[in-house]
This record gives C-alpha cells, sequence and structure tokens, in this order.
C-alpha cells in the first residue's frame, strides 16, 4: 500500500477537509468515460519507486513508452490520412486528387459493403448497398480507375478490407505493376484483422482458422516482395465503437495482435521477418487523459511482449507504429457542429498520445457520408494541431505527469489481466468461439447507454444543453445510378476478359486452396485474368466454408 | 395474465454494425418485452418469415449502411404481402432527417434517430402496439 507522507495527510486533514465541508464537491465520485474511477490528486506518492528507464526510456528506444522514434514529431509530422470513399472508382478518384490538392499526405481508402463482403454488386444481396458507404470494386479495372493519375510509388495507401484483404492487396500490387513502380517502393497497409471483425465489426467471410490462414500468407508474401508493406493493421478502432471500455480496447487489440503472431510463427515464419511490419490502429475517444495513457500503455505492453515472450531480437519488432481515427460513436446528430469541438479535442489526445497517422472525423458522419466541407475542416483541424498549437515541438510532453503516469501504469496492469484471461481460454481465437470479447464488449456498452439515460453522463445536446431548432447542415447524396454505372461495367469486364486464362486462374486458386499452398501468387493472377471478387470468395468458400457468428442479446 | 409485447429486432442489409441493435434489444427486454433477434444480414425476406413464425407485435429495423431507402420499404411491402398488417416496423441508425417522411410514407412507423433514450423505443411501442 502506498504510504502517505506527513504532508498529503495533512493536507487532506485540514485544508482540504475544510474546504468540503464548507463547499462539497459536484459528485461522490468522478470517472472516466470507461467508468474507471479518478482520483481527487496525483501525488508522487501515485508513482512510488517510479523507474524512469524502465517504464519510459527514451524515445526511439524500449520500452518506446516516449515514442517510436528518436525525434518524433520535430522530424515528420503524423500523416495525415482522410478515409474516404463512395460512389464509384471514378468518383472517389475525384475525391483522393481534391484531398491530396489540399494537402493531405497519404490515401485511405473505404470500399462499399459488396467488396467488404466478398460479394459482386451485381448480387441480389448488393441491392441498395452499392457505393453507398465506400468504393464499389469488382473488378482490376475499377482498382484502375481508382488510382489513375495517382503516382503509388509517390504515395502511401491504407486500404480498410478485411475479409477479402489479400483480393485487393492483389488488385493495387497489379496496378502498381500496370504503372511500372518498383514494388520494394511502394507503401500502404491492408487492415486485414479478421479478429476485431469476429469481435466487433461482423464483417467476417471465412471461418477463423483458414482466414488466420489467409493472413499469415499476406504476412508470408509481403515480407518477401512487398517489403515496405505494412501486411495488417491489428485494430482497437471497432472494438472501442461497439462499446469497448478503453481498457478493453487495449487489451483485445494486443491479444489479437499476439495472436496473429503466434499462428506466424507457428507457420516458421522467423519472427524479426515480419513483426516490423505489424502495425496498429485505434480509437482515440472524449475522455482527454485515458486515451493517452492508453497510447503509451500499448506501446509499453507491445515492446515488452515482442521482447520477452515472442523473444523478437530486432527491435523494429518492439515497436507499436498506430494510426489513430478520432471516434465517429461520441459524435451526436443533435446540434453536429459540435462535433468539430470534440473531434479537435480526440485529435490533440492522439498526438500526445504519439500517433503515427491520424483521420480526424467529419462532423456530419451521424448523419451520412461527409461532405466535401465537413471533409476540409476536420482535415483543417490536424494542420491546426501540427502548425499552431505547438504541441509537436516537444516529444510525449505529458511524461512525468503524477495523473498521467499512475493511469498509464493502471492501463497497464488492467490491460495485462485480460491478457492472461485470454492465455488461459486457449488464446484469442478460443476465446472468440466461447462469444468472450463479444460479451465483455456488449455488457460495457450496455452499461454506457444506461449512464446516458440516467444523466450520469452527459452528453452535450443529447440529454444535457438540448435545443429545439435544427442546424441544417448539407448532406452528401450517394447519386442513384452509381448502382447502375457500375453493374454496366461488371457485365462489360465480365464479356471482354479471357475467358480461357480466367477459368484456369480460379481452377488453380481452388487447387492452392485445397493444398494450403500460400494463396498470394494465385489471387494475383486471378485478378490479373479480371476474375470478379465475388467469383474468387466463392472459389474459396468452396473449399473453407463460412462463419456462423453465435447469437446472444 | 396479459400477453407480453412481442419485438423483432432485424439487421437488414450487409453491414455488421449491431450495437445499436443490441442495445435497442437489450432494453425492450429489459422493459418486460420478448425480444427475437435475427443476427447479421439478413435478407426481408428472411426477417419477414421469422416475423411470422415467431408471431411478433413488432420489427425493429437497424442499418448503418446507407441502404435504407431500399431494404426499409421492401420489409414493409413484403410484411404486407403476406398479412402483417398490425405489425408495427420501425427502424433506426445512421439516416438523414430528409430521409424520415419519405420512410414514413413508405409505411415505416417511425425512424429513431441517433442519440435516442431507448425509453422513447419502449414508450413508442407501449402505445402503437395493436394487442391481439
Amino acid at each position: 500500500m502506498a504510504h502517505k507522507s506527513k504532508d498529503l495527510k495533512e493536507w487532506e486533514e485540514t485544508t482540504l477537509k475544510g474546504f468540503i465541508e464548507k463547499r462539497p464537491e459536484r459528485k461522490e465520485k468522478f470517472t472516466t468515460i470507461s467508468g474507471a474511477e479518478i482520483k481527487r490528486l496525483y501525488t508522487p506518492e501515485d508513482i512510488e519507486g517510479f523507474n524512469y528507464s524502465e517504464k519510459l526510456g527514451y524515445p526511439g528506444e524500449y520500452p518506446f513508452t516516449r515514442g517510436v522514434y528518436a525525434t518524433m514529431y520535430r522530424g515528420r509530422l503524423w500523416t495525415m490520412r482522410q478515409f474516404s470513399g463512395f460512389g464509384t472508382a471514378e468518383e472517389t478518384n475525384e475525391r483522393y486528387k481534391f484531398l491530396l490538392e489540399n494537402g493531405q499526405t497519404g490515401l485511405s481508402v473505404a470500399f462499399h459493403l459488396p467488396t467488404i463482403m466478398g460479394v459482386d454488386s451485381d448480387s441480389p444481396l448488393a441491392a441498395g448497398e452499392v457505393g453507398k458507404c465506400g468504393v464499389a470494386i469488382d473488378t482490376l479495372e475499377d482498382m484502375e480507375i481508382l488510382f489513375d493519375g495517382i503516382d503509388l510509388e509517390k504515395i502511401t495507401t491504407s486500404m480498410t478490407i478485411n475479409a477479402p484483404a489479400a483480393i485487393l492487396l492483389a488488385m493495387y500490387v497489379a496496378v502498381a505493376e500496370k504503372q511500372g513502380a518498383d514494388l520494394k517502393k511502394i507503401s500502404g497497409t491492408i487492415q486485414n484483422d479478421i479478429l476485431k471483425e469476429y469481435i466487433a465489426q461482423k464483417t467476417w467471410i471465412f471461418p477463423p482458422k483458414p482466414s488466420m490462414k489467409l493472413i499469415v500468407d499476406t504476412f508470408e508474401w509481403c515480407s518477401e516482395n512487398l517489403p515496405r508493406w505494412n501486411s495488417i493493421s491489428i485494430s482497437g478502432y471497432h472494438i472501442r465503437e461497439a462499446g469497448a471500455t478503453a481498457v478493453q480496447e487495449l487489451a483485445f487489440t494486443l491479444r489479437d495482435g499476439m495472436e496473429y503472431v503466434e499462428w506466424a510463427i507457428e507457420r516458421g515464419l522467423d519472427v524479426d521477418k515480419f513483426a516490423p511490419r505489424l502495425s496498429f490502429f485505434f480509437n482515440s475517444h472524449n475522455d482527454f487523459f485515458e486515451e493517452i495513457a492508453k497510447f503509451r500503455a500499448a506501446r509499453r505492453i507491445w515492446a515488452n511482449v515482442m521482447k520477452n515472450r515472442y523473444k523478437a531480437k530486432n527491435p523494429n519488432s518492439w515497436k507499436l507504429r498506430f494510426h489513430t481515427q478520432t471516434s465517429g460513436f461520441s459524435l451526436t446528430a443533435q446540434q453536429p457542429y459540435n462535433n468539430i469541438v470534440r473531434v479537435a479535442i480526440q485529435a490533440l489526445a492522439a498526438v500526445l498520445g504519439g500517433t503515427q497517422s491520424l483521420h480526424t472525423n467529419s462532423m456530419d458522419e451521424t448523419l451520412a457520408l461527409p461532405s466535401e466541407f465537413a471533409v476540409q475542416i476536420a482535415l483543417r483541424t490536424q494542420q491546426i494541431i501540427a502548425h499552431e498549437t505547438g504541441v509537436a515541438n516537444t516529444i510525449d510532453p505529458l511524461a512525468g505527469s503524477y495523473f498521467v503516469e499512475s493511469l498509464t501504469n493502471k492501463m497497464e496492469k488492467e490491460a495485462m489481466e485480460y491478457i492472461e484471461k485470454i492465455d488461459k481460454m486457449g488464446g484469442m481465437v478460443a476465446a472468440i468461439e466461447a462469444g468472450f470479447p463479444q460479451r465483455e464488449i456488449q455488457d460495457a456498452a450496455y452499461e454506457y447507454q444506461k449512464a446516458v439515460e440516467s444523466g450520469e453522463k452527459i452528453v452535450v445536446g443529447v440529454n444535457e444543453f438540448v435545443v429545439d431548432e435544427d442546424q441544417p447542415v448539407e448532406i452528401l447524396y450517394i447519386d442513384n445510378t452509381v448502382e447502375e454505372r457500375q453493374i454496366k461495367r461488371l457485365k462489360a469486364v465480365r464479356e471482354k476478359r479471357d475467358k480461357n486464362r480466367w477459368e484456369k486462374s480460379l481452377k488453380e486458386l481452388k487447387m492452392a486452396a485445397q493444398r494450403d499452398l500460400n494463396l498470394m501468387p494465385f489471387i494475383l493472377d486471378a485478378v490479373k485474368s479480371y476474375a470478379t471478387i465475388g467469383e474468387i470468395v466463392n472459389t474459396l468458400k468452396e473449399v473453407y466454408g463460412e462463419y456462423e457468428e453465435p447469437i446472444f442479446i | 395474465m396479459e400477453r407480453k409485447i412481442r419485438v423483432l429486432i432485424g439487421k437488414p442489409g450487409l453491414d455488421g454494425h449491431d450495437r445499436g441493435a443490441k442495445v435497442i434489444a437489450r432494453a425492450l427486454r429489459d422493459a418486460g418485452m420478448e425480444v427475437i433477434y435475427t443476427g447479421l444480414r439478413q435478407t426481408p425476406e428472411q426477417i419477414v418469415n421469422t416475423a411470422l413464425q415467431e408471431d411478433v407485435d413488432a420489427i425493429g429495423l437497424s442499418i448503418l449502411s446507407g441502404a435504407h431507402m431500399h431494404l426499409f420499404p421492401e420489409v414493409v411491402k413484403l410484411a404486407r404481402e403476406k398479412g402483417l398488417d398490425d405489425v408495427i416496423i420501425f427502424g433506426g441508425g445512421i439516416i438523414p432527417k430528409q430521409d424520415v417522411p419519405k420512410l414514413k410514407e413508405a409505411g415505416v412507423a417511425e425512424i429513431f434517430l441517433p442519440g435516442t433514450p431507448t425509453e422513447d423505443v419502449v414508450k413508442f411501442l407501449k402505445k402503437n402496439v395493436k394487442r391481439k
């Protein structure tokens, strides 16, 4: 137990006691948005025995609590990467050019749901969904249009794609080859994180085991062919959006990461060959210090497990590099302009937490896809933080704060308890099959909802400070002709492709899946023969089957 | 004893965002209703068939992908074709306000936008469900 010095005790019994008697505090208990209790005051006693070099170290050195690079934002600012995609490839290509002209430094592709689910735009399942919440990509031809006039050697591209990630990666590589780019120079990320799909976002296709196999295939293939490509973005974002607390986000994401490492090692890959290309993706929510502590704890835990548990020797394998997105869930449909302020605060937390890249949400996202006007404000928010506030001048400025260090320690400890629990269940795949993380998140989401409805947690404009009049916001509508245009192009591609080559590539893909070979070369061949995403996925379903979710409420 | 209100919570469309659907399902259950949840990615046909089999009083639809203008009216149409005339059909999700009148015209009884207290949904059902 922490020993209280005479000074603190004295203060509590005299100054504090006298003050509280006259003016009681606003609440009996102060908690974070995750429900974690926060003390009135943090002092040196909360970090008693704190060992600087063990807990923090220097930037760019183990355990990387202060940041993964020696100079952090003094050397290079974070990548400003706005997630975007809608309609057909032509429309999204235009938006990309707009963003690049406005100073954005990397692309981030949002695919429409049929692509995410491995379904072609003309499937009955796609009705009403084409181009709605992302760009429609059915074949390599769509991908060629998407990146038309954009030099893939010069930009980095992040693709939010999971179950069919290997297919979209293959399409990107095929476009890069057509542009004449050197594959050793192209850089970007595929999300490729199926575990958080089973846990939270729920856009899966195949069962866990073949899905994990496909992911390890991409690790292996990328480490040999695309050395600068991040073969996975292990994501807490969706886990948090589904209702997890900050500690749950931290724990489940890192345990997911560990699961991938274990499966790749099991395949016989050298940990130091693939681990440097693992990247992460976190949420930045409203509770400012809790978020900053979460990012710092994440780096420390990852460095520790990679070095000590998985015996990685290359310091690059120990570094947790991450992308951050501000919290979509935290935004309100009521008084939407207030969202600009929420996003700014969340973005600041991500920067103070040492993020490598950042997406700032647009204020109108609770209503529809963002308009160009709203996207520009979101991007400007990052530019203001970077260039006007001065926070990028020094590294990890909150280190040494009694509160922040104590919170970082506490979150690390609580996350490790979850990780040990999942270890005991036999790992993350086993835990998912038992419904463990899903239930934990569902319960946390319901608790939060009750806290808002009881007024215990205030959401400005929703349960307090409510106004009657509407703030009109202009909304992006997806043109009704998108579906028709996309299906027309898809049918034309099916007509004009070389039938023999197409048939052969799918046959070979099926055989490779049956023989458990690395599928990347076969998928690459299939996309180059203009096989559609639906055709490739259906071929694999014949071998792997489909996942069925355990349903509970 | 009075029959409990029976509600089917359905997720049409391809998106997997089930936080809202599950929070609503639990809140309705805690309010004393019998709740059936369809699971993800159900076609309008599947949802209406489940509604028939389970003899529900109301169908709640949740969608966050932007396909509501296609899928909500489709569920209403199929439900009425199958004779589910008294079943209340309501929905929620990322739905622009401008779309709400059109959805109501298509027969959706109510649309609950983000930020709605679950209690409002409970009150709405208690008021509108016609007891059999």
